[in-house]
């Protein structure tokens, strides 16, 4: 970038938000075009390759993350009424919810346990520090509420956000063949426990499956929100007093 | 205009919960609270507004986009996630494929055990 000109329109970019937003879009249809293109392969997930795509483009140019979320923030900014918005497929599936309303109860309660339960154990055996088994505890729920947790048990926020994503992926990619080999059919329990495990990232997955997965998994990151967000505290106590570190 | 009004709602919705989870002070995200107050008023009404459903199939089919900007915060960790992957790889894995299975297995069970065979078939015909 010798060219004064090109300098110029540079450093206009890289401090508007336009280019943030503008490369997110973009990488984003690519990423959903050759999803599509590889027949909806879940090892495709258009999250992974646009998020890849980006933090390429990043380190090549040397942008910032914090320049390049100047933009990026008008997309994330939505989350917030996407996540108001699961009520209305949840709604739409509300006579099947009330029928069954105790086994998703019994069932959100397991996943919560085990999801923050298993995440602190495991990082724990494999010699990860208290700071990291503290950040991996409230993956499983969506970003904001698992940010918040994290916070309050002495993770970090930022990394926990990251590790949600992560998390999220991991679901979305392994879900369905998971449900194949453990031989589970029902649209209603692969979407509880997408929702549970997996939370929004797991529910775009399901909504691709069927409009029943994905209310289901909406539902199940909803009330594995609130519950995780009831429960994690507690059961990080309940480890310190039974399992030292 | 269905979409306007409709993504009006939703924020209306998502600004009411966010407000209320600070005044009382509760651990709760506010678009959370949001999502559970727009469907107690869906199941109060009836029925869900067109604007409603426009606005939410349109921020609900592309879902996953709105991951990204934060999956992209990724680089801004690489070094601690680096110093550290072994523990952080083998229990984000692991920790999401035992709550998955173990989610869809309890769930799968205690339908059958709670609701019956009954429920299964009703909803195979859908």
């Amino acid at each position: 970038m010798n060219d004064p000109g090109l300098k110029d329109i540079w450093v206009y970019l890289s401090a508007s938000p336009l280019l943030g937003l503008t490369i997110t879009l973009v990488a984003y249809g690519l990423a959903y075009r050759l999803y599509l293109r590889t027949n909806s392969n879940p090892l495709a997930n258009p999250v992974v390759t646009s998020v890849a795509m980006l933090i390429g483009l990043l380190l090549l140019t040397g942008t910032s993350y914090s320049d390049y979320f100047e933009g990026g923030q008008f997309v994330h900014f939505l989350l917030g009424p996407a996540t108001v918005a699961l009520a209305v497929p949840l709604y739409q599936q509300f006579s099947r919810l009330r029928q069954l309303w105790m086994p998703v109860t019994l069932s959100l309660l397991c996943g919560v346990v085990i999801a923050a339960g298993s995440s602190i154990w495991l990082a724990r055996i494999f010699g990860g520090s208290l700071e990291i088994q503290m950040s991996l505890a409230p993956k499983s729920a969506t970003a904001p509420v698992a940010m918040g947790i994290s916070e309050k048990i002495g993770g970090l926020p930022s990394l926990t956000a990251v590790l949600v994503v992560i998390t999220g992926i991991t679901g979305a990619v392994l879900g369905t063949k998971l449900f194949e080999w453990i031989r589970v059919k029902d649209d209603t329990a692969k979407g509880i426990a997408m929702g549970v495990a997996a939370h929004g990232i797991g529910t775009a997955r399901a909504f691709q499956v069927s409009n029943q997965m994905g209310a289901f998994s909406g539902l199940a990151m909803a009330l594995s929100a609130f519950a995780t967000a009831l429960l994690v505290p507690w059961l990080v106590d309940l480890f310190d007093a039974w399992i030292p570190a | 205009m269905q979409f306007l009004n409709g993504i009006t709602l939703l924020l209306v919705y998502q600004l009411v919960g966010e407000v209320t989870v600070r005044l009382l002070g509760v651990p709760i995200p506010g678009p959370v609270l949001g999502m559970v107050m727009l469907f107690i008023t869906l199941w109060i009404r009836g029925s869900a507004p067109e604007s409603v459903e426009t606005a939410s199939t349109a921020l609900l089919s592309h879902l996953s986009l709105l991951f990204v900007p934060a999956g992209v915060g990724m680089m801004a960790h690489f070094s601690r996630i680096a110093d550290e992957w072994v523990p952080i790889t083998l229990a984000l894995l692991l920790s999401t494929v035992i709550t998955m299975v173990a989610t869809a297995l309890v769930m799968q069970l205690t339908t059958r055990w709670l609701v019956g065979p009954a429920a299964k078939e009703e909803q195979s015909h859908e």
